[in-house]
This record gives C-alpha cells, sequence and structure tokens, in this order.
C-alpha cells in the first residue's frame, strides 16, 4: 500500500523491546483519545531523505526550530529569483518539520502566499516542493497553522483533476490532513466543489490516487459536524438502493477466498471497514425486505474469523456483530449456520473475549428463538457443556445472557432442562440467587427445571409449570 | 483455530446459490401441551427478556475500540517495524523530448511531474497547458470558438470555473463574484484572471526582479506581461523560439511577447499536437 514511501520511522538498530514499549504507549494514547472522541490521525510523506536526518538508530529526527530571522531569511530567499531559489525551498521544507517552524513562518508576511505563487507556477519542481512545504503545515496540529493554509484549498482542489499522480497524491493527503484539523476548512472545501472532484478522482486508474481519495472521505466523514452537514440523511437508503449489499457481499466474499493460511499484515485493515458497512446497512431500518440469502456470506465470516484470531482478535467481535445482524430477523442464516455445520466453531469463540462472549450467546439466543427444531440442534450439538462453564463466570452481563439462552431452550426443547439438572446445571444457577440482575432469571429457570428454590417464594401457579420437566 | 467443517473454503468457489432458501432442520412432533391452558395462568411478567434484534452501532460504540485502534497503530505507522526506503535512483541528465521544452531532469519521477503537469492538458490552438482538462475545455470555448463573442452578447456563456457547477454567466466579472461569494475561491484565483483586449506588457523588464519584497510569482509575472490566459498555468514552455531564460528560474524567453499578436490561425512547423492528442485522455 504504502510501498513507494517510507512507513514511520521505525528504529533500525534499536531493540525489539522498546519498539514494542513505544507501542504500547501509542496504544494507550489512542485508547485515551478515543474514549474522549478526539481520535484524529494525520497522514504524512515524506520523502526518503536519510543523508539530510542523520538518524543513526533512525528515530524521529525532527530538525531544532528556527529563529525568526532564519526563518525569514529562508523565506526571502524562495522569493528571489536566484539560482539559490530551488535549495532554500528544499531547506524550508525541511526545516517546516519543526512545529515552532511552522508557526512562525505562517506568522510571517506574505509567506503563504509565496508558497502559492511557487506552488502554482510553471516550474515543475519548484512546484513539487512548495507542495511538500504545504504538506508538511498541513500535518501541523496547531489549528492556526491549518487556517493559515486556508487560501491554498481552491488550488488543491484545481490540482486533483492533473495528471501528475505524484502530485495529486501529495494534494490529497494535504487537502485530508487540513479537513481534520479545522472546521473552517471544512466549511470552505465544500461550497468549493470538494464533492465533485473528489468523485471525478474515483475515475482515476492509479491506486496512489485512490488510497488518497479515500484518506479525504474518510477523513470528511469524521468530521464531528459531519452527520448534519455532510452526510445526507437517507444515506443508507441510498446506497441500499443502489446495490450496497450485494456489492459488499461480493467484495468480503473474494477477500475471504484471498486468504492464504498465513494472512498478509494489513488484510484485516481492508476486511474490517467492510463488516462494518455490511452490519449497519443490514440493520437499517427499510419498507422493502432487504435481504442476502447466500450461504457463502456465512461461509466467509467462518474464514475469516479463522484467520484472525490469533493475530488480530479484535475482528472476532466485529464478525460476530455482523453474524447477529445476519441471524436476528430471518431463519436463513440460523438454518444455514447448522445446516453447514458452523456451530462448533461458533461455541469455539465462547471464551475469547467478554464482548465475545456477549455475542455468541447472542447468537445463540437467536438460533434458539427460531423454535423447537433449531433448539434441538443446539441441545444435539451439545451445547450445554460449553454453556455451563459459562454460568460460573463473575460477568453478570455474560451470564445474564446466558440465561436467556437457556430459557429459550428449555422453553422450545424440555429434554435440555431434564439434561441440564441432570449435568449439575442447577448447582451453577443457585450461585445467582443474591446477584441483583440475575437472581430473578436464575430462580424462573430453577422453576422451569423442577428445582425451585423455596414453594413459599413463588406462586401456586409457578408450581404446576414443574409438570414439565 | 476454529474446528471449522471440511471442505467449507470450496464453497466460496460455488456460484450463487439457488433462490429458495435452505429448509429449516427437520422438526420432530411438538412436545406435549401444557396441563393448564395458557389463560387460567396469572399474567406474570416474564423476568426474561430477550428479542433478536438487528444492532445499530454508531461510531463511537466501544466494539469498534480494539478495531479503531489497530487501525490508527496503522495510519501513525507503527505497524511496520522497518523503515521502508523509497530509493529514488538517479538517472543521468536527460532532457523534456516535448520541442520546445528545455527543462531537464535527473530522476523519473521529477519528468513524470513535470510532463504531467505541463504537456498534458494542453491547448492543441495556442499550446498552453492547463491543471485541468475542465480548465482547458473552458478556456478554448472561451479563446478558440469563434461563436463564443456572438453568443455571449444574447445568452449567458462563461462557465463556473467549479466542476460539478452548472452556472453561466454573461461575464467573466459576473463568473468570478460568483466564484468569491458563493465558492468562496481566493479574489486573485491565479487560473481566473480576466483576458487581457489590448496585446503588450506593462512593463518591460526583465520578469526577475532581484530583491522584491513582493512574493516573486513566476505565473503572476508572466500573465501580467503577456496576456497569459487566465487559466493557465503559466507560459507554456512550449515556444517556437527557445532562448536562454533571463534567469533560472524563468524558462520563459521574452520573446513570448510577441507571440500573442500572431493570429492563431497560423500554424508553425511545430504547432501541430504532434501525438498527444485528447490530453484528456487517462493513460
Amino acid at each position: 500500500m504504502w510501498g513507494r514511501r517510507r512507513r514511520g520511522f521505525g528504529p533500525s538498530g534499536s531493540g525489539a523491546e522498546e519498539l514494542r514499549a513505544r507501542r504500547r504507549e501509542r496504544e494507550a494514547a489512542l485508547r485515551k483519545a478515543r474514549r474522549q472522541e478526539q481520535l484524529v490521525s494525520k497522514r504524512l510523506l515524506r520523502e526518503d531523505t536519510a543523508a539530510e536526518e542523520g538518524g543513526q538508530d533512525g528515530a524521529e529526527i525532527v530538525p531544532d526550530p528556527l529563529s525568526e530571522d532564519e526563518v525569514l531569511e529562508l523565506l526571502r530567499g524562495v522569493q528571489r529569483a536566484s539560482e539559490d531559489r530551488k535549495r532554500s525551498l528544499s531547506r524550508l521544507r525541511w526545516a517546516l518539520q519543526n512545529k515552532e517552524t511552522q508557526q512562525k513562518f505562517v506568522r510571517l508576511d506574505g509567506s503563504i502566499r509565496t508558497l502559492i505563487g511557487l506552488f502554482t507556477s510553471s516550474l515543475a519542481d519548484m512546484q513539487m516542493e512548495a507542495a511538500r512545504c504545504l504538506h508538511e503545515l498541513s500535518h501541523s496540529s496547531d489549528p492556526a497553522v491549518a487556517e493559515a493554509c486556508l487560501p491554498v484549498t481552491s488550488y488543491l482542489l484545481t490540482y486533483l483533476s492533473g495528471h501528475s499522480v505524484e502530485f495529486t497524491e501529495l494534494c490529497l493527503y494535504t487537502l485530508g490532513n487540513l479537513v481534520v484539523e479545522s472546521e473552517a476548512v471544512r466549511k470552505q472545501l465544500l461550497p468549493q466543489g470538494i464533492i465533485p472532484v473528489l468523485a471525478s478522482c474515483i475515475q482515476s486508474p492509479h491506486e496512489a490516487v485512490l488510497e488518497g481519495l479515500g484518506y479525504v472521505l474518510s477523513q470528511l466523514l469524521q468530521a464531528k459536524e459531519a452527520p448534519t452537514e455532510i452526510i445526507p440523511h437517507t444515506a443508507n437508503a441510498a446506497l441500499l438502493s443502489l446495490g450496497a449489499l450485494p456489492a459488499l457481499t461480493s467484495l468480503l466474499l473474494d477477500l475471504a477466498s484471498e486468504i492464504p493460511q498465513d494472512a498478509p499484515e494489513g488484510l484485516e485493515l481492508l476486511v474490517c471497514p467492510v463488516l462494518r458497512c455490511l452490519s449497519n446497512l443490514l440493520a437499517e431500518e427499510t419498507d422493502c425486505e432487504v435481504q442476502i440469502q447466500d450461504e457463502r456470506l456465512l461461509v466467509a465470516l467462518f474464514l475469516i474469523l479463522q484467520c484472525f484470531l490469533q493475530q488480530h482478535p479484535f475482528i472476532v467481535q466485529e464478525c460476530l456483530w455482523l453474524l447477529n445482524n445476519l441471524t436476528a430477523d430471518k431463519p436463513f442464516f440460523c438454518s444455514t449456520l447448522l445446516g453447514l455445520d458452523l456451530l462448533p466453531a461458533l461455541l469455539q469463540l465462547l471464551p475469547c473475549s467478554q464482548m465475545a462472549s456477549v455475542l455468541v450467546l447472542t447468537v445463540l439466543c437467536n438460533i434458539a428463538e427460531k423454535g423447537p427444531a433449531y433448539c434441538q440442534q443446539l441441545h444435539q450439538q451439545p451445547a450445554l457443556p460449553l454453556l455451563l462453564p459459562t454460568l460460573t463466570l463473575p460477568n453478570p452481563e455474560v451470564v445474564g445472557q446466558c440465561l436467556e439462552l437457556l430459557h429459550l431452550l428449555f422453553l422450545h426443547w424440555p429434554e435440555a432442562a431434564a439434561d441440564f439438572v441432570r449435568q449439575g446445571g442447577h448447582r451453577a444457577l443457585e450461585q445467582h440467587q443474591s446477584t441483583p440482575e440475575l437472581q430473578e432469571r436464575a430462580r424462573a429457570l430453577l422453576d422451569m427445571v423442577g428445582q425451585p428454590l423455596g414453594a413459599s417464594t413463588f406462586s401456586p401457579c409457578h408450581a404446576t409449570l414443574s409438570a414439565f420437566s | 483455530m476454529l474446528p471449522l467443517p471440511p471442505g467449507l473454503r470450496r464453497r466460496l468457489g460455488e456460484g450463487p446459490p439457488p433462490p429458495t432458501p435452505a429448509p429449516p432442520p427437520f422438526a420432530p412432533p411438538a412436545p406435549a401441551p401444557p396441563l393448564f391452558a395458557p389463560s387460567l395462568l396469572p399474567p406474570l411478567p416474564p423476568p426474561f427478556t430477550f428479542a433478536p434484534r438487528r444492532l445499530r452501532l454508531g461510531p463511537h460504540h466501544p466494539l469498534f475500540e480494539d478495531g479503531d485502534v489497530h487501525r490508527h497503530l496503522y495510519l501513525q505507522g507503527v505497524l511496520t517495524s522497518l523503515a521502508e526506503v523509497a530509493e529514488r535512483p538517479k538517472v543521468s541528465e536527460f532532457s523534456c523530448h516535448i520541442s520546445g521544452c528545455c527543462q531537464v531532469f535527473d530522476t523519473l519521477e521529477g519528468y513524470e511531474h513535470h510532463y504531467n503537469t505541463l504537456h498534458r492538458n494542453v491547448c492543441s490552438f495556442c499550446k498552453r497547458s492547463f491543471p485541468s482538462g475542465h480548465l482547458l475545455d473552458i478556456h478554448i470555448l472561451e479563446w478558440h470558438d469563434s461563436l463564443f463573442q456572438i453568443m455571449a452578447e444574447k445568452q449567458n456563456m462563461y462557465k463556473c470555473l467549479v466542476e460539478g457547477c452548472a452556472e453561466k454567466f454573461k461575464s467573466s466579472k459576473d463568473r468570478k463574484d460568483h466564484l468569491v461569494t458563493v465558492h468562496l475561491y481566493p479574489a486573485d484565483f491565479r487560473f481566473d484572471r480576466p483576458k487581457k483586449v489590448k496585446s503588450g506588457p506593462k512593463h518591460v523588464s526583465s520578469p526577475t526582479k532581484q530583491g522584491s519584497s513582493m512574493p516573486m510569482d513566476v505565473s503572476v509575472e508572466m500573465s501580467e506581461q503577456f496576456q497569459v490566459d487566465p487559466m493557465e498555468i503559466g507560459p507554456s514552455e512550449h515556444t517556437e523560439i527557445p532562448r536562454p531564460a533571463a534567469s533560472p528560474s524563468s524558462s520563459v524567453p521574452e520573446k513570448r511577447l510577441y507571440k500573442s499578436r500572431i493570429p492563431s490561425t497560423i500554424c508553425f512547423g511545430q504547432g501541430a499536437t504532434r501525438g498527444f492528442k485528447g490530453p484528456r485522455k487517462k493513460v
């Protein structure tokens, strides 16, 4: 994906342990940012300038900030038409990697105007270098710097329709970075016609351009005002009527069929958004019944689960969510799951994580709710030996979902209730009599299996239900 | 490893399934009915509340946290442990093969960018190049269509420069006002300078001013001097009178000054489009 560019600045000399520690730090910071709904990442395309950076251990080498005078000197250097102009511009680009230098630069009178002049000139290499300067500025986390770049946007958009792939790509990432940083930029880009321009970029045969386009779009859609200002209210309905469901299904099938046993790193980044789109589109309330009835979707889902279970467990919960949406309403996928003998695999996912447990149990409930035939198959799997240990987990949400499942099982297939008692399940239920979220349901189940806790607690009518067992 | 049934992958390869859904598993006879008819039982609120439902999750749902974090680690470049060094091999210097263009290059990427920016979207009449096919189209219409001026007197002919906007105007000024007020374009948008009726430079001095306090902007300088089409990128390097540039930064010979007086019907020897017709065609 990023073949031509240098991806990050991974240390070449330092140990793997340091790498892992840095990754853990970043991960913690990202989780924190996400919980505050401030998860934002920008892309930075940077030339391989190892010689310039001179980093021995390959760690990020950012130049020191320049003084006001030094920045001014660089600006003058690029304003003058001289032999040195190109060199000054390169030095400026290098210096702009520093956040303070960026801030000083944009505050100088005429600085952005100068860059725009070079950015729109007919000298291709100056133009490219100016574009790289703008790109560095776009990466700043100071909103003032992003806003200083407001006059640039109309030109960035104009050049998106050009033919130079590298240049277009750079413009796209610069735009994407600016979009994320400043609402003022976004407010301006829409009337400037960003959407039609992006729509024509989609025609590009160049992968790099398409990737950059995806980046801009994703950043636009993540804006906080996106649900009201950018995304039309009827977006999902429009997507559905355009055939998004079959298209996404087909894509998922393709991905699953491509998976070799050792999936290449990065494939999960592609699978994940497809899962999410499918899931949410399926959950859309529409007047017409939107259905995919293709058993291969289930096959694909389980192949994906198998592939990513070890390396990327987060895929499990996302797949299970999709599975829920597939099995909730119509029985087709429930019977397909049973018919394709995928139940053992599903049950195997129970202990993966708390979220996975709840989702697996929910899917099982979806299946059980369909009626006696389904419950029979669940019971004959056998499901109970795997469900019983779940009852002893300390997590009320998981246990609660398990109780719901047992209720459905016993309701439709009383044999399961009998086996449950034989396997000592009622003892596990008794342990929950004092847990507030669980006690009512635990007692009701005990009653169903003919092991009420205490007859006095129940009305006489309840006791007659024991005729079931 | 998940205990998947054997031969599962093969099922992906088969064509789409037959339209009829799979029948439900075989249902055994229903169990014995309850001893008491339901109406005799008092209605008790059942503690079980499960009902199957499709879940729609918003972008901030905790279910997505792990996936999002993973994606952002990738965006931040932490996932690759080794830096992939992008080598740009230098080649021995070569020059652009377009006749009249004197640029030289020492990398292929540099040449690619130059060619794609300056030798595509080229007007076959006047050889000026434009940043996009859209602007080229508008240029041809407004500069080289002999009927344009006539029609413009009767109807709105000046098209908005923004792709996707269908508005038309009766004058270039009206169009510019529209660009500024509706599309929030800068008033000095470089690709929309009005076509000057009179030719001739405003100043004859060299385009390169040393030590000027004004930002030295090649395309601005050029357009004010040489009646360049407002939407042109910059003076085309495509000139039939190549001369050494006045300064290294400007590749436009001053002789360009006179070209604008030459009627467009006169075709110079190198006036043919020479193999790159249809600048809007994608490779």
